[in-house]
């Protein structure tokens, strides 16, 4: 993987009015990475892709493509093609002309087109549907449709705005195995917007994850799940269980944290330490808490109230509940909770080694 | 379901007398103008296509026909393409104003067509373009284009609003993306606004008769034969007109049930 960066966002931001949709972001793409943007709708995730392409003009800043300052480009001078979450397909032509589209746009020679088109038809395995209108095409037949159509100019750089959010759980599994091979096979940069965390992190190398138009954290999915940035982050991924309250004291690799439910040692990194007194917050990621009927001889311990149980495939998640209200969760498999009564509203012991515990640098 | 034989036969005795009220007078009309007496009374005196020879011969029907044809095709052209043109611009742009924009666009059709005539003709003649058969085509396009607007602006209504970006972003400049997407997706409905157009200006006689002068159109012409005598040509020309009408309310119908119908199964 080449230094040099595809696609450079330069303190880019987009307003319309007063309303902000994208604040001042600095985002670098590299060559021939699967990056996903992801968050919850109104983010800024769709406005910076659409400025990628093309769609939108940032209010300020630059963006690059190629070290090429790109914001004056119409879409269309571009080569930034775009899978739509409607898909877009253009229902009054058939899946040639379709997948044709945008060679034709580009004076490209009736045989040419052809050829090429047909080497994208059958690379997507559709192409006993070539003369067939698109209308007449299942969910996943016309999602490759949408992908041949885009890669056919074999452009440097494939922007997705969720295209699966409208197939059903299986079929959307399947694609994304297609998606992240195409990604592999042809080596260009995917930039994949979505809502969805399990699209986000199964697929991308690295996942920007962006929050009412600010970007939260920018990081390859086990490093973000294993360290968030900050409560946002851990929250958002939702399978931590977040700790907040002051630094009590300062001492050997780590400091003792005093939140509402007890005090705990969290290991500190290389940066700077916080001093005794300052706010302080930690995560503790769901799979490496333990859970006991009594109170461990040592380590970091709080009693619990079992609000529910939840059955993900081979693990459970147990939802409880700490001083306050406090919701927490433990995720186990369902031997290692048989020994225990976690009918709603029995009480059991959390614990874990103080290296799971990571403090997070912002708040 | 559980129905009442004599309810449903007296609910089709029902509609069977609605489309009766509503057509006879135009059947009598069609039935007259095949009939060999002079005034039209039962029994019927024979068949005869008398006055369609005469019709024929006549180069006063002519003239209005040939009148009514060009302001018909003219103005079926200009309002599409100005229909289109405003429905183009609510599909596309916000801007302020916009309601009052569409508004006014729409408006012309709830204007009663005494008034609208006799503006029609004030303004017309105060600069200096009463009396032609341009006259007509203004007062028409005048009246059409909410028409043409209306049934354009449903089809854009049904457009995926991605469909035009996705044609920007994959290389067509926006002329380029007109012609190659949002004017084969509108096809149909320009097509049944080029026919429901050109009926509407076929058939109209109040704004013709205000500002056409002496280039009558073939409903004004009518009149004119009305008041001079009562002549079976009228019910030849009658049949005639309802007839072409008809054919493109029917033409633009079919092309919009069409259209509905590959939407159908479409998404």
């Amino acid at each position: 993987m080449t230094t040099q960066p595809l696609v450079v966002f330069d303190r880019v931001a987009k307003r319309y009015g007063d309303h902000v949709a994208v604040e001042p972001m600095d985002l670098e793409i590299r060559k021939g990475e699967f990056l996903a943007i992801m968050g919850s709708s109104g983010c800024g995730k769709t406005t910076t892709l659409r400025m990628l392409a093309g769609l939108d003009t940032p209010s300020e800043g630059e963006i690059r493509l190629d070290g090429r300052r790109i914001n004056d480009l119409p879409t269309w001078s571009r080569d930034t093609p775009m899978v739509w979450q409607s898909l877009a397909l253009f229902p009054f032509l058939t899946v040639r002309e379709n997948v044709e589209f945008s060679l034709r746009m580009r004076g490209v020679g009736k045989a040419e087109r052809r050829q090429r088109a047909d080497k994208w038809l059958e690379r997507m395995q559709i192409t006993e549907f070539a003369e067939r209108n698109v209308a007449h095409l299942s969910g996943g037949q016309r999602q490759r449709v949408a992908l041949a159509r885009s890669l056919v100019t074999e452009p440097e750089i494939l922007l997705l705005d969720e295209p699966l959010s409208a197939l059903d759980a299986h079929l959307k599994v399947r694609m994304q195995a297609v998606l992240s091979n195409l990604q592999r096979e042809l080596g260009i940069t995917f930039v994949y917007v979505t809502h969805s965390q399990s699209e986000a992190f199964s697929m991308a190398d690295r996942v920007v994850i962006m929050s009412r138009g600010r970007i939260e954290q920018v990081g390859a999915p086990q490093e973000i799940y294993r360290s968030p940035r900050n409560r946002f982050v851990a929250e958002f991924l939702g399978s931590s269980n977040v700790f907040g309250g002051r630094v009590a004291e300062s001492a050997g690799g780590g400091i003792l944290v005093e939140t509402s439910s007890g005090a705990f040692a969290v290991p500190t990194g290389e940066g700077t330490r916080p001093r005794p007194g300052d706010e302080a917050t930690f995560v503790v990621s769901d799979d490496r808490i333990q859970l006991s009927g009594s109170r461990p001889i040592s380590g970091n311990a709080l009693e619990a109230t079992v609000v529910a149980e939840e059955f993900v495939g081979a693990t459970a998640v147990v939802h409880l509940e700490g001083v306050g209200g406090h919701e927490l969760r433990a995720q186990k498999s369902h031997d290692e909770l048989a020994h225990l009564t976690l009918s709603p509203g029995a009480k059991v012991w959390m614990s874990w080694g103080p290296e799971a515990a990571h403090l997070l640098p912002g708040q | 379901m559980n129905r009442s034989a004599p309810i449903d036969w007296g609910l089709r005795a029902y509609v069977g007398l609605t489309f009766a009220f509503v057509f006879a007078p135009i059947a009598a009309s069609f039935v007259f103008s095949f009939n060999v007496d002079r005034f039209p009374s039962l029994p019927l005196g024979g068949f005869s296509l008398t006055w369609y020879q005469q019709v024929a011969a006549d180069p006063l029907v002519w003239e209005g026909l040939r009148n009514t044809l060009i302001v018909g095709v003219t103005v079926a052209v200009l309002a599409t393409a100005l229909g289109f043109g405003a429905a183009y611009t609510d599909f596309r742009y916000k801007f302020f104003g916009k309601s009052l924009y569409l508004a006014l666009a729409l408006l012309p059709p709830t204007i009663p067509v005494v008034i609208l005539g006799l503006a029609m003709l004030a303004f017309l003649s105060n600069i200096g373009l009463s009396g032609g058969v341009h006259s007509i085509v203004i007062a028409h396009v005048v009246m059409c284009a909410p028409f043409a607007m209306a049934i354009i602006r449903l089809r854009l209504s049904q457009m995926d609003p991605s469909l035009e970006a996705a044609a920007w972003n994959l290389g067509a400049s926006q002329w380029v993306a007109m012609r190659h997407v949002i004017l084969p997706f509108c096809r149909p409905a320009i097509f049944a606004a080029l026919f429901i157009t050109m009926a509407v200006s076929f058939d109209e006689f109040a704004v013709s008769w205000f500002v056409s002068g002496l280039n009558e159109t073939l409903p004004v012409k009518v009149l004119g034969f009305l008041q001079g005598q009562v002549s079976p040509k009228i019910n030849v020309i009658g049949t005639f007109v309802f007839l072409t009408s008809m054919t493109l309310v029917i033409l633009a119908q079919v092309l919009l049930m069409k259209r509905s119908a590959g939407r159908a199964s479409g998404q």
